[in-house]
């Protein structure tokens, strides 16, 4: 439920904000964050009604202007020219992005099945790579902006239990720094989200799961982030502590470790 | 894809905390979810779930499925000319003010929570205080999209699948989930209700106060003081008022729409079971009556209006972890005065004490075949869980059954199948309308077995 301050009117808004992933659970939350900022909004997704419904929702919600467009993570090859249309859509007054695209998949069957590892890998990390490539040549142009991506504490450390999805995030974290450092120059600011266990699909009625943190909160913490133009932060903050103990131990020891 | 047909199996309750028991809970992210989990009918049942403020078992299904509504809880569409709302039926009525009010418009009906969503309020037919005048909720409702058994979705309103509708109407979620519904909001100049307060020193006083001036007023109730007896039998405090005018609200630094923010309270954990007892119960409505002026055109917000509970967060945990059995009635005109004085005899006779009982008048019932209200007076009060609770409320069913009366489902956990079946004469027309929806008996509650309509 989203019930918090009354909704900011619109026109005090800092721009436009494209929302690429707002189907899932923390995006959703995201997207009504940043609505409720006065922000209009671009939401992409692959399921067109859903998206359009956000859409309508936040629109009425919040009395910002928001548009949905249908967009595959896995249609590599439309990537660059749904990104040009989603940055048209913002008509100049696009202020940045927030990422939010992910696949868990069933490590299991990722073990078994390369093909699943690989579809876990390229909506991971191969397709926030293919699209953010032309929106950071466009914020970059610009020469200001943000650009926000949802990788994982996963990616902090492989453990046998998920790490397929782990190499992805890993991957993703490392790109998101080389993409920081380069942008930095030209005053686009990158953030990279560590998020810990949250309460949405991706979690819900699996086992091992602990410490779920609300996606509203999550969503708050994001928000804040951009706002404050951070580099890497850890939500809810307390993982980057448990993550701090998790990379320290030793390999020789990691290993044996049932995680 | 994986995801969306996973559920978590959880101890449910409903607001009473009583009773608890487990079931596979799903939680679809999106409407075409819901048609998903019901065709794959990996449980037995399934029952629909918004947010839990049925008091006993209406959305629980033992060792079953239950869906939970909460995240499909979208605004699809308002339409100003009409004042027409288009939403998902897991949205709140709390989500709703908080949009609509500062607009100008209000729920045309709302329970004594705002923590409830569309598609309980549907299922339940909820009433509030206005229902003397304007009905229930299924009265304001232009249609919703139901989606049955077997996957087909109807859209019903009072013209089309209209017997549909008003099996649903107060269904109890038992012909199928509700995934969207329109309904009408109403126009309001303030977030504020001009209110009287009038003390009535006994029951005859109290039912003649509101036969005699409930048609000045759109809101009405009374608090009724369950533990007097004697002469003091049936000794209230009525509250009533009407929407207050933009002009009654006419501070400077005051918005007429937007009433001041509140703390809010919350209840941490569960009261020891022992903090409420008799005593501590007859004190606070001895004191709760003997504050109480007679005051009138008081301004009150809607918030403290409307919701006086929610304000306190969890107030339930109050009961401790044996819970509480909400109980609430209804007589018709003729045998109401009989019935609520026997009722209220029974009470202040037996160490089962309760907190603020709410007295109201109702007017005419509507097509719902398994709607509650129908004309006359309703009592609504709890009874703390001790022991043998149960028996002690079937010998009010039994009493209530005499007088002509009713339970209502929606706060009821003990009702027999004969004493429902004696209470809601068209209970068979509803069986045949959802043995037609769903002919293998998919949808149904831990209630709907108890009662006897799990088809
Ligand atoms: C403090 C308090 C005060 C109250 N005051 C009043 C009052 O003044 N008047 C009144 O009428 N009621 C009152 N109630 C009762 C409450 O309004 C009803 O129980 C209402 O149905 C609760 O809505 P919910 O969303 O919590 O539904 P739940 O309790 O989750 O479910 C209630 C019923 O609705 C069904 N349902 C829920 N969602 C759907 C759906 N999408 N599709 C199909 N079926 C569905 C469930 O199957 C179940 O049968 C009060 C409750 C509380 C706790
Ligand atoms: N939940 C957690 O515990 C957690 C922890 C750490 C990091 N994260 C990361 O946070 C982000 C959001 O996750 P979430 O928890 O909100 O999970 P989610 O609800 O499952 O969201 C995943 C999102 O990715 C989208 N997606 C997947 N494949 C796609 C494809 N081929 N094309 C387009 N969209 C696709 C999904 O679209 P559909 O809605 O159409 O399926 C959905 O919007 C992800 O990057 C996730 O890895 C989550």
């Amino acid at each position: 439920m989203n019930v918090g301050a009354p909704p900011v009117r619109p026109g005090k808004a800092g721009g436009v904000v494209l929302v690429l992933g707002a189907t899932s659970g923390i995006m959703r939350a995201v997207a009504h964050e940043l609505a409720r900022h006065g922000h209009d909004l671009v939401l992409t997704g692959r399921d067109r009604a859903e998206t359009e419904t956000l859409a309508a929702d936040l629109r009425i919600r919040y009395g910002v202007r928001t548009r949905a467009r249908q967009l595959d993570a896995l249609a590599f090859e439309t990537h660059a020219r749904e990104i040009e249309d989603c940055i048209d859509d913002a008509e100049g007054q696009l202020a940045g992005a927030v990422l939010g695209i992910g696949y868990l998949g069933e490590h299991a069957r990722a073990q078994q099945d390369s093909l699943e590892a690989r579809r876990i890998v390229d909506t991971n990390l191969t397709a926030c790579i293919t699209l953010l490539t032309p929106l950071a040549n466009h914020l970059e142009a610009n020469g200001r902006g943000f650009l926000c991506v949802l990788s994982s504490v996963a990616g902090d450390r492989g453990r046998q239990s998920n790490y397929v999805y782990g190499a992805a995030k890993a991957g993703l974290s490392a790109y998101l720094s080389g993409l920081r450092n380069r942008l930095h120059h030209s005053g686009v600011q990158v953030t990279t989200v560590l998020p810990g266990f949250v309460d949405t699909a991706m979690t819900y009625g699996k086992e091992g799961m602990f410490l779920v943190a609300p996606p509203e909160r999550i969503a708050r913490g994001i928000v804040r982030a951009v706002d404050r133009r951070r580099d890497v932060v850890y939500l809810p903050g307390f993982w980057r502590g448990i993550m701090l103990v998790i990379r320290s131990i030793p390999e020789a020891l990691f290993k044996r470790l049932r995680l | 894809m994986d995801g969306p047909n996973l559920f978590r199996s959880e101890q449910l309750s409903g607001w009473g905390r009583f009773p608890v028991e487990r079931a596979n809970l799903y939680r679809p992210e999106r409407g075409a979810e819901v048609g998903r989990i019901l065709t794959t009918a990996a449980d037995p049942t399934y029952i629909s779930r918004g947010l839990g403020r049925s008091y006993g078992d209406a959305a629980l299904n033992r060792e079953a499925g239950v869906i939970s509504h909460v995240r499909l809880n979208r605004f699809l569409g308002f339409d100003a000319n009409t004042g027409i709302l288009e939403c998902e039926a897991g949205l709140s009525f709390a989500e709703i003010i908080q949009v609509f009010l500062p607009r100008g418009y209000f729920l045309p009906v709302t329970p004594g929570t705002k923590y409830v969503t569309v598609g309980g309020a549907i299922a339940s037919d909820v009433h509030g205080k206005n229902h003397h005048r304007d009905g229930t909720f299924g009265r304001f409702l232009v249609d919703f999209r139901l989606q049955i058994a077997s996957g087909e979705v109807l859209v019903c309103s009072p013209e089309q699948n209209r017997d549909v509708f008003w099996a649903t109407v107060g269904g109890m979620g038992l012909t199928g989930a509700i995934l969207s519904a329109r309904f009408r909001l109403v126009p309001v100049e303030s977030a504020y209700v001009e209110a009287d307060y009038q003390k009535a020193p006994d029951l005859d006083a109290a039912l003649a106060a509101f036969a005699g001036s409930d048609e000045g007023y759109r809101y009405s109730m009374a608090w009724i003081d369950c533990l007097a007896s004697g002469r003091s039998l049936g000794r209230s405090v009525l509250m009533r008022g009407n929407d207050a005018p933009r002009e009654r609200v006419r501070a400077p630094d005051r918005d007429p729409l937007a009433p001041p923010a509140k703390r809010a309270l919350s209840v941490p954990f569960d009261a020891p079971s022992a903090l409420l007892n008799r005593f501590s119960i007859r004190a606070f409505n001895g004191l709760y009556y003997s504050s109480h002026r007679d005051a009138t055109g008081r301004l009150v917000d809607f918030d403290s209006f409307f919701y006086p509970l929610d304000s306190v967060g969890h107030w339930n945990r109050l009961y401790g972890k044996r819970g509480f059995v909400q109980y609430q009635v209804a007589f018709p005109p003729q045998t109401a005065e009989g019935g609520l004085r026997a009722l209220l005899e029974r009470l202040s006779g037996t160490r089962r004490a309760s907190f603020l009982a709410v007295l109201k008048r109702f007017g005419p019932a509507n097509e719902g075949l398994l709607s509650f209200p129908f004309e006359g007076y309703t009592l609504a009060l709890d009874l703390p869980g001790a022991s043998g609770i149960e028996e002690f409320v079937r010998t009010l069913d039994d009493l209530v059954l005499r007088y002509g009366g009713r339970v209502y489902l929606a706060k009821d956990a003990v009702l027999s199948p004969e004493s429902f079946a004696a209470m809601y004469p068209r209970a068979q027309e509803f069986v045949r309308i959802k043995r037609r929806l769903d002919p293998e008996g998919r949808i149904s509650s831990s209630l709907a077995r108890r009662i006897g309509l799990a088809g």
